[in-house]
């Protein structure tokens, strides 16, 4: 069983094809690495199954739900999430007040958008929030502005907040980049943590020793098209794979 | 309490009304340009009502504003799908047709103007406008305000979170409009005489220097800034002609210093104590 399928996907911009009949699955409960060089097309991967942009032709399955023409708004309700490679936090809001955003999906009906909760001492939402960022060492920045952050820190509240819709498939966009070696490890256990819970992680990584030690499963996308598929020790040994990373001999 | 206090006092809360109108669609990025004619369409609405259909103020005025209310979720819709200047432009011709169709309609006085019979006293408005600021620090501690900062931030992030932005903000503007409305209908009833002319572009931009001054990242901000523009010119009074000088000085300083705004939410943190170890 499979929580992602995608199914001859393809996008064009403007005549550049960026993604080109590509179709991979991402198994339930485990973790995907997407990865490729520089312009393959796996943050546009990402974009396309969260409604950023309009598919061109293609399925996509999230859960079994076919959300290939869904609006964009919806898609969080069938259980995909995601984080962003470049964060996209509310900057002057505190990271509680993120965390309250990403909520949002658990917390939709009209009266939960009139409650005044900043008035109520101890309130649900604010207590789930905290506890998950507590779960990851997080809670002395919860009245912090994001702004005031470390990277490093902002990258992980980023990762809380998509966790916080309650999504059982979790689409992170290179969330190891930046960071140091210390909060490499934080964010490693945090993603085992995350998949203990039987939530499936579709990964957008560079860093292939923080990809070997948390992906099952890889795909490898160069110009929009899966060069590869399989472990990482499979994929790494496919010439296809070489060539676009290091180049072919006649480049050379 | 003198004469020209409670005048001052009175056109205060009329500009506190008037600044939190406009910052609501703001808190949600949304620049209204078209204040005044909400503000008219309560005005005309609720004296209509009261001159001509016997009714008691406070229905007239719950009728006027819930009018600003309507008209502007059925034309914020439409107009909330520009953005940018372009609903700047949009907001502003919307006011300037409003107040034009006040101006042509005879039914109301047209260009003559239309007196008003009831009186709402000094206190009346005192109590009203306590209680939009009441409302709006209300609404300041629900999700609702909450997703405002957000689509205005990062409306493409607060959509994938599944905030329908466009409902959130046509809500902004509709709320915005009635609170106009209901500023404009106690204006009429409180200087007993409306005319489509005072419903200028001045009183649609004003209301936005209230807000951009005080600031928009937090409730308190309208508030500080309608007050600054209220109350400083007539603490210059003494300066005579050279209170305007002065003031304009002040605006330039303060906006150099401070661009988002007097009023901060880091400002607001730098003050807060937490005793508790920042628990909720």
């Amino acid at each position: 069983m499979s929580a992602l399928v995608i199914t001859n996907l393809s996008k064009s911009f403007a005549g550049v094809q960026a993604i080109a009949d590509l179709s991979f699955e991402a198994p339930k409960g485990l973790a995907t690495a997407l990865i490729g060089p520089n312009g393959a097309g796996k943050t546009t991967v990402f974009n396309l199954v969260t409604g950023v942009y309009p598919v061109d032709a293609g399925t996509i399955l999230a859960n079994g739900i076919d959300v290939t023409r869904m609006r964009s708004r919806l898609r969080i309700g069938t259980g995909v999430a995601r984080s962003f490679q470049n964060i996209r936090l509310m900057a002057h809001l505190s990271v509680l007040d993120n965390l309250l955003v990403g909520q949002h999906i658990r917390a939709n009906r009209l009266a939960d958008l009139l409650t005044p909760y900043r008035l109520i001492p101890g309130h649900r939402w604010k207590r789930d929030a905290l506890e998950a960022l507590d779960q990851c060492g997080l809670a002395d920045f919860a009245h912090s502005a994001v702004s005031a952050l470390p990277y490093g820190v902002r990258k992980r509240v980023d990762l809380v907040r998509a966790t916080l819709a309650g999504a059982s498939v979790l689409l992170l966009d290179e969330p190891a980049a930046g960071l140091n070696p210390t909060e490499t490890n934080a964010l490693r256990d945090d993603l085992k943590a995350l998949k203990a819970k039987g939530v499936t992680l579709v990964i957008v990584e560079h860093d292939m020793h923080f990809v070997d030690s948390i992906c099952e499963h890889v795909v490898v996308l160069n110009f929009g098209q899966k060069i590869a598929e399989g472990t990482l020790a499979q994929v790494q040994k496919s010439k296809a794979v070489r060539d676009a990373y290091l180049g072919t001999e006649e480049e050379a | 309490m003198s004469g020209y206090l409670t005048g001052v006092l009175v056109t205060l809360c009329f500009n506190i009304i008037a600044a939190y109108a406009v910052y609501l669609p703001m808190a949600a990025g949304q620049l209204n340009l078209g204040i005044a004619g909400f503000m008219a369409i309560g005005a005309y609405a609720a004296a209509f009502l009261t001159n001509e259909m016997g009714w008691s103020i406070w229905p007239a005025v719950a009728v006027g504003s819930a009018s600003s209310c309507i008209i502007g979720l059925v034309i914020g819709i439409p107009v909330l799908r520009t953005h940018g200047i372009y609903l700047a432009m949009a907001t502003f011709a919307l006011g300037q047709v409003i107040a034009a169709v006040f101006l042509n309609l005879e039914v109301v006085g047209g260009a003559a103007g239309y007196p008003v019979a009831s009186y709402a006293a000094p206190a009346v408005i005192f109590m009203a406008t306590a209680g939009v600021m009441l409302f709006v620090m209300l609404l300041s501690t629900t999700r609702f305000a909450l997703y405002l900062t957000s689509v205005k931030s990062d409306s493409t992030v607060s959509d994938l979170m599944g905030i329908s932005v466009r409902s959130i903000q046509a809500a902004a503007f509709a709320i915005g409009a009635a609170i106009a409305g209901f500023g404009g209908a106690l204006y009429g009833h409180s200087y007993n005489f409306i005319e489509a002319q005072h419903f200028n572009v001045m009183l649609s931009v004003f209301p936005v220097l209230f807000v951009l001054f005080g600031g928009t990242q937090t409730v308190f901000g309208p508030l500080v800034g309608a007050m600054f523009f209220t109350l400083a010119p007539e603490l210059l009074r003494a300066s005579a002609e050279w209170r305007y000088a002065i003031f304009a000085f002040f605006i330039i300083v303060f906006m150099a210093v401070r661009p988002q705004g007097l009023i901060t939410t880091s400002l607001f943190a730098a003050f807060r104590k937490r005793p508790n170890g920042g628990k909720v």
